[in-house]
Order: structure tokens, then C-alpha cells, then sequence
């Protein structure tokens, strides 16, 4: 379980997260949609533990343990997973031996040897089949030359390849066309389980059709000022963010 | 021939009593401080050479003494005395230990970092080995190998008197006397160093490396170094190594020369981790080196270098691309840390037609450290269809580290094409994060990057040097992103 308690959160003295509220249990998948700029990626960086950003105040609670205390490292080995919204290209360093370093990472944290090269590649196929990854993509430099498309389904791979406990998507939906929407979310709906939850960015409904929340949320000006299910989701497609914007000066 | 001898190979590999042949007229083992045309006269009869090479070096000692040390690299450093340094030393045995116990902890736990096996360490620290079959037939069966080819892979010294003409032919004829300050001063004084010759059509086996010639592969001061590989053959050439290494001397001028003839091809790669210095550079080696090859009709000469060590390195491999279709590459990944500083870069040469050069340097500056890039495309008026491609870009790891590029072009042939990119960036705070997001740790993250970074000349590596380079670059940015 994920309970976020009063958390403010500021980036170069501007504050952004205002005192937010959010518990996520283990098999649910919550979505959070709001206008631009109104800090869903600042969200997503305070909890993976992105150091520039400075915690003012509240707590996060990650299955019993603080994790405002952790390192983006030790979050990630204890099965937090956040794909990026601009995944970034590192030249020179293979996909295959990126995702090695990070597999490794997470047994080396469950006290587990290294994994073996022949059980390391079958996984690597087993998981690029979920979300029809390339073959090639896997031996090319991590995103180089990566289009949108593949850059978001890559994210998608590597969650596959750490089985989180906890995953934020961050936009994976923008810049994806119908098909590549429909593997992407078909590969996260294949690991959903009640074991595992998601916290689903998006701007658009059209995600939601795909990926099914269990909640909505709309995250305004660094607080989450309504709550609801995937209702909520089709009426702020029809009406806007305004409505609730309005509401909330009223 | 150099290898013949079963009990001289024994004798080479326990390091008992193989001491260049002069042991017992020596007196004293180290000469008085300073450099004369005496010194140099008392070098050259401890080492029993020939009149020629008495009189090749007086008259580099000559030529030096009307040389000015350089001021042009963008390095600070305290100029050596040179009259306060001996320049003849008998060759010492390392000290040796008895067990790895005695090596210094820091020394073994970079090695061990480095995956050096223990018998390597022991060899590499100076601790007594036992007496192993397994490494004398190694050593054994590598020499009768190449000997049955025809190559020869002995020490300077050792050519000198076993094969006066093939040193006398070529020695000195790709980077002469007086070519530098630094070129002249070995000249004169050069203790030691390797000497090779790949016969016409021959291609070496394996790849060449000073590891082999384990006694001597403590080397000196002032190493010259002589390749000469004769038309059609082809050899690689590994120099240094990863595991640090120390040395009492403070300033080190090598010489390298390499000859390819007609249709040869000669890969030669470098390792320099010299002991840098504490994060002031107190202590640390001064390297100032001049590599050189000449390229001779289709032939290709192809220098790599990861330089890793050292307080101050001043080092240009260059090729002179004098046969028409002859190719010269550089590849170098060069890191500075704490306060070392490097100019180091390449000089291509193009005199023949057709001739083509590519330049891939790699700068890596973490610290304070400074790290230059300097290099020459020189493109002569008879050097039609000349190509050159050169690639420089800098790393920069912390805000107080400093990056430099200095390409000078020439082209006197208006059918050249030259082609130069650069690029300087910060290491991203962005791609960290994206490694540690993904459960890997500060140290693995930066090393993965920067092995990225550098991974085009890494490839050029003979695979298990490779391997030791990656870890060795890490190794040298320990804790160094700020
Ligand atoms: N690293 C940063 N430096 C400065 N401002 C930032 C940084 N990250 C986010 N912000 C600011 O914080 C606010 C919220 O941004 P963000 O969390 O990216 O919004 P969203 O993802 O909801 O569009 C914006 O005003 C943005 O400009
Ligand atoms: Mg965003």
C-alpha cells in the first residue's frame, strides 16, 4: 500500500505539491489527470526520489516503510517504478545491458545471485513479446534513436523486466497512435494482479478506455480537488478542466 | 636469435639473475646526478653497446642542449631540473614482498576491482611467485611461436647487439633527434624499451605485448620503443596496463616509432595508468611522450589509447601518412580527475594521395582536473584526395573541471575534404536519475554512462583489454560527479 499524507513539495523555491492525499492499495489502479503544469510529473519525480526536488512537508508510507527516507535507488529496488514521460537516451549503452545492470540491482537487493545469461535473455524475449518490442530495440543503444512510440513501449518492457510493486506511468499515452496505444496498455493490463498497483497519468480519457481505473483523480494547482471513478474521467473530457477550477474558487 | 634458449626463458620468468649482461662490472648502481657528454659515455659502455649508438646519442645530447623545453601545451607544471636527476640506474630488482599481505590495501583494492587474478597481482606488486610450470611453458610456447616466424620481440638493448641493422635502418627516422625537446633528451639517454620486426607477409599470431617480456616489463624512465613491420605483415601491439602503477621517477619522456612498410598494418594500444598524484597532483608522474609512425604505400597504422594516469600528460600519436592510399586512425579516451592535467591528441600527416585519417578523441574531465584536446590535420599540396574525419568531444563531470579543444587544420590541396565535429557536454543529471530509477546505484550509473561515452574507441581494444579498460574507467571516477 501507498498512503501520501499532506505532501508539499518545491522546486527552485517554487512550490509546487501543496499538501496531497492520495492511499493506493495493493491491486488498484488509480488515475490522475489535470491540467497542464498542475504537477503530475513533479508527483511522479517526489516519489521516485528526483533530488531537486525538496520535500517541504507530509510523508509517503510504501508498505510499511518511509520512503521520503530512501534513495531513488533503494525505492526503485523496493519495487517502485516510474516510466518516464521523456524517456532519455543514454548513447553507447545497450538496452539489454541496462536492463541487465537493473535486474541485477534488484536481486542483488533480494539477496540474490546474478542473474544467468541464458535465464537473463529468455526473460528478455518472454517480456519484449508483451508489448511486441523489437528485437533490434534490445541491442540499440538505450531510446537512441528511438521514435515516440518505441521509446514509450520500451518504459513498458522494463516494467515488465522489474515487476514493481508499485508503477507510475507518466503520459506513456501521449505520442502513441491506436495500435501502439492498444499494445501498450494490453501489456500493462497482462500485469495487473492484486498484488500490484498503478498510478496512471494522463491527459486524455481515451487511455482510460484501455487501462480501466478503480479511481480518478484530478490534480489541480498541487492538490487533488476531486476524487471519483472513470465517470469522472468522461465528464472532464466533455466539460473541462474549468468547471472544477470554478468549483473550487466558489 | 633472441628466444632460443630453454634455460634463458627460466631464467627470464623467475627473475633470478637476468640483468642485461652487465652485472659485474658495475660498481655503483645508480651515476651521479646531472647529464654530461661523461654520463652519457658511462651509459653506453655499462650497457656495452656498439661506437654507433655511442655516437648516435652524444650527438642527440648535443642537439638537446640547444633545445628549449616546451611552453605552448595548455599545462602547469613545475619544470624538472634536469641536472638533478641520475640518469643511469642499474636495473633494480622490485623489492620483493613475500605475500599480498605486504602490498599496500588501496593498491590490491583497485586490483581487485580490476579482476586481476591473484597470481597477476602478485606479479604485478613484486611479490614472489613460486616457481610455476604453467607460466613458463605459456612464456615458452609464445616464444617459439614467434620465433619460428621470424619475428623479433626483444628489449632496445638487446637489439642494439643482436641486430644492429635493422636498428640502425630505422631507428630515430620517424621522430629524429632534434623533432623535440623531449624527443632529443631520450635520444641521448634512453635506458631500455622494446624492439620489434614483423617479417615481409607475416601476420602475428597474437597480439604483441610487454607482459611477455616479463622481466623487463618494470620499464624505465626514458623507454624507446622501435615497430617496424616489413611489407604485408600485420601486428597489435599492447603497451601499459590497467593496474596502476609507481614509480620513483617523477618524469618519464618516452619515444615511440612506428614503421609500417608498404601494405603493412600495425594496431598499437595503449593503457597509461601512472600514478597521478595525490587530489593536489603532488607526487604524481610527469609523461611526455613521442609517438610516431610512418605510413608507407596502402599500409595503416591505427593508435588507441585509454590514458587514465599520471599528473601531467603531454602525448601526440601521430601518423605521417607519406604512401599514396595509406590510412592513420587515433582513437583515445583521455580522463583527468582531482587536479591531473592532459594535452594529448595526434598529428596527421598527409603527404600521399588518397590518404585517409580518422581522429576519435574522447575527453573526460571530473574534479579540477584539465583536459585538452590538440590536434593537427595537415593536408600537404601532394596529398591529393586526402580525407579526414575527426570527432572531439569533452565530458565535463563537475562544474570545476575544464574542457579544451584545439584542432588546427591545414590544407594545401584543394581536393581535400576534412571534416571536423566537437561537442562539450555536462553528464546529465537526467540520465542518472533514469539509471537510479531503475534500481542501479550512483557509482554503476556513472560508470555505464561514461563507458557509453567512450564506448567507440573502447571497441578499438583487443577484447580482455577491453574489459579491463571499462572497469579501469570507472575506477578513475570513483565519487567524482558534482
Ligand atoms: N525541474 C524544474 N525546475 C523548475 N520548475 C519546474 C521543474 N519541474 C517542474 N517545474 C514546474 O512545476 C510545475 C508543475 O510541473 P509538472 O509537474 O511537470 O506538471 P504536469 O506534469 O502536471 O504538466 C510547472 O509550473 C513547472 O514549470
Ligand atoms: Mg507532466
Amino acid at each position: 500500500m501507498l498512503k501520501i499524507n499532506e505532501l508539499k513539495a518545491s522546486v527552485e523555491e517554487a512550490s509546487i505539491l501543496k499538501g496531497l492525499n492520495l492511499t493506493i492499495n495493493s491491486g488498484e489502479v488509480h488515475a490522475i489527470m489535470g491540467p497542464n503544469g498542475s504537477g503530475k510529473s513533479t508527483l511522479a519525480s517526489v516519489l521516485a526520489g528526483r533530488e531537486e526536488y525538496k520535500i517541504e512537508g507530509g510523508s509517503v508510507d510504501f508498505y510499511g516503510e518511509d520512503i521520503l527516507e530512501m534513495d531513488a535507488t533503494e525505492r526503485a529496488r523496493a519495487g517502485l517504478f516510474l516510466a518516464f514521460q521523456y524517456p532519455v537516451e543514454i548513447p553507447g549503452v545497450s538496452n539489454i545491458n541496462f536492463m541487465r545492470a537493473a535486474v541485477n540491482g534488484k536481486r542483488e537487493h533480494e539477496g540474490l545471485d546474478p542473474i544467468k545469461g541464458k535465464d537473463f535473455l529468455e526473460m528478455v524475449k518472454e517480456k519484449s513479446k508483451l508489448v511486441e518490442l523489437d528485437g533490434r530495440l534490445r541491442n540499440r543503444s538505450v531510446n537512441e534513436g528511438f521514435s515516440g512510440g518505441e521509446k514509450k513501449r520500451n518504459e513498458i518492457f522494463q516494467m515488465a523486466m522489474l515487476e514493481p510493486k508499485f508503477a507510475i506511468l507518466d503520459e506513456t499515452d501521449s505520442g502513441l497512435d491506436i495500435d501502439a496505444l492498444r499494445i501498450v496498455s494490453e501489456g500493462v493490463n497482462a500485469m495487473r494482479s492484486p498484488e500490484r498497483s498503478f498510478l496512471v497519468i494522463t491527459h486524455y480519457q481515451r487511455l482510460l478506455d484501455y487501462i480501466v481505473p478503480d479511481f480518478v483523480h484530478v490534480l489541480v494547482d498541487g492538490r487533488i480537488v476531486r476524487s471519483g471513478d472513470k465517470e469522472l474521467a468522461l465528464e472532464l473530457e466533455e466539460r473541462g478542466y474549468d468547471w472544477i477550477k470554478e468549483d473550487i474558487t466558489a | 636469435m633472441a628466444y632460443e634458449g630453454k634455460d634463458k626463458v627460466i631464467e627470464e620468468v623467475t627473475g633470478k639473475s637476468y640483468e642485461f649482461g652487465f652485472t659485474s662490472e658495475i660498481e655503483s648502481d645508480k651515476a651521479p646526478a646531472g647529464l654530461s657528454e661523461k654520463i652519457i659515455r658511462l651509459i653506453s659502455a655499462k650497457k656495452d653497446e656498439p661506437e654507433w649508438m655511442l655516437q648516435w646519442r652524444l650527438n642527440a645530447f648535443a642537439v638537446w642542449q640547444t633545445m628549449d623545453e616546451p611552453n605552448w601545451p595548455h599545462l602547469q607544471y613545475e619544470k624538472p631540473d634536469y641536472q638533478a636527476i641520475s640518469y643511469y640506474a642499474a636495473p633494480k630488482q622490485k623489492k620483493q614482498l613475500n605475500s599480498l599481505e605486504e602490498v599496500d590495501p588501496e593498491l590490491r583494492r583497485t586490483m581487485d576491482k580490476l579482476g586481476i587474478s591473484i597470481e597477476e597481482q602478485k606479479r604485478l606488486s613484486g611479490v614472489a611467485v613460486d616457481f610455476v610450470l604453467d607460466s613458463v611453458s605459456v612464456a615458452t610456447s609464445f616464444k617459439d611461436k614467434l620465433a619460428e616466424l621470424g619475428i623479433i620481440f626483444c628489449s632496445m638493448s638487446e637489439a642494439v647487439k643482436e641486430h644492429p641493422e635493422l636498428v640502425r635502418k630505422h631507428l630515430g627516422t620517424v621522430v629524429p633527434t632534434r623533432d623535440n625537446f623531449f624527443s632529443a633528451l631520450n635520444a641521448a639517454v634512453f635506458t631500455d624499451g622494446s624492439f620489434c620486426y614483423i617479417p615481409k607477409g607475416v601476420r602475428c599470431p597474437m597480439e604483441l605485448s610487454t607482459y611477455f617480456r616479463i622481466n623487463e616489463s618494470g620499464t624505465g624512465q626514458f623507454e624507446r620503443t622501435l615497430l617496424v613491420a616489413d611489407e604485408g605483415s600485420y601486428v597489435s601491439y599492447l603497451e601499459g596496463c590497467t593496474a596502476p602503477q609507481r614509480d620513483e621517477n617523477q618524469l618519464h619522456a618516452a619515444v615511440v616509432e612506428l614503421v609500417a612498410l608498404d601494405e603493412a598494418e600495425i594496431k598499437y594500444s595503449t593503457v597509461q595508468n601512472w600514478y597521478p598524484g595525490d587530489e593536489n597532483g603532488k607526487g604524481g608522474i610527469y609523461n611526455f611522450v613521442t609517438k610516431r609512425g610512418i605510413c608507407h604505400h596502402r599500409s595503416k597504422i591505427s593508435w588507441t589509447q585509454v590514458e587514465t594516469g599520471s599528473a601531467v600528460t603531454w602525448k601526440y600519436p601521430s601518423c605521417i601518412l607519406k604512401g599514396d592510399n595509406s590510412v592513420g586512425e587515433f582513437y583515445s579516451v583521455a580522463v583527468t580527475n582531482n587536479a591531473q592535467q592532459a594535452d594529448t591528441g595526434t598529428k596527421m600527416i598527409h603527404l600521399g594521395k588518397n590518404t585517409h585519417s580518422t581522429i576519435i578523441s574522447k575527453g573526460i574531465s571530473a574534479g579540477n582536473s584539465h583536459n585538452s584536446y590538440r590536434g593537427l590535420v595537415q593536408i600537404m599540396p601532394s596529398a591529393a584526395n586526402a580525407r579526414n574525419f575527426s570527432q572531439c568531444d569533452s565530458l565535463l563531470m563537475t562544474d570545476t573541471s575544464g574542457a579544451h579543444t584545439f584542432p588546427y587544420v591545414e590544407v594545401k590541396n584543394p581536393t581535400a575534404q576534412v571534416e571536423h565535429e566537437a561537442t562539450t557536454s555536462k553528464i546529465g543529471e537526467d540520465q542518472i536519475f533514469y539509471c537510479l530509477q531503475r534500481g542501479i546505484d550512483a557509482e554503476q550509473a556513472i560508470s555505464l554512462i561514461v563507458n557509453g561515452y567512450a564506448k567507440e574507441v573502447l571497441n578499438q581494444l583487443p577484447m580482455e583489454f577491453a574489459v579491463e579498460a571499462q572497469k579501469l574507467l570507472s575506477i578513475s571516477l570513483e565519487g567524482s560527479v558534482g
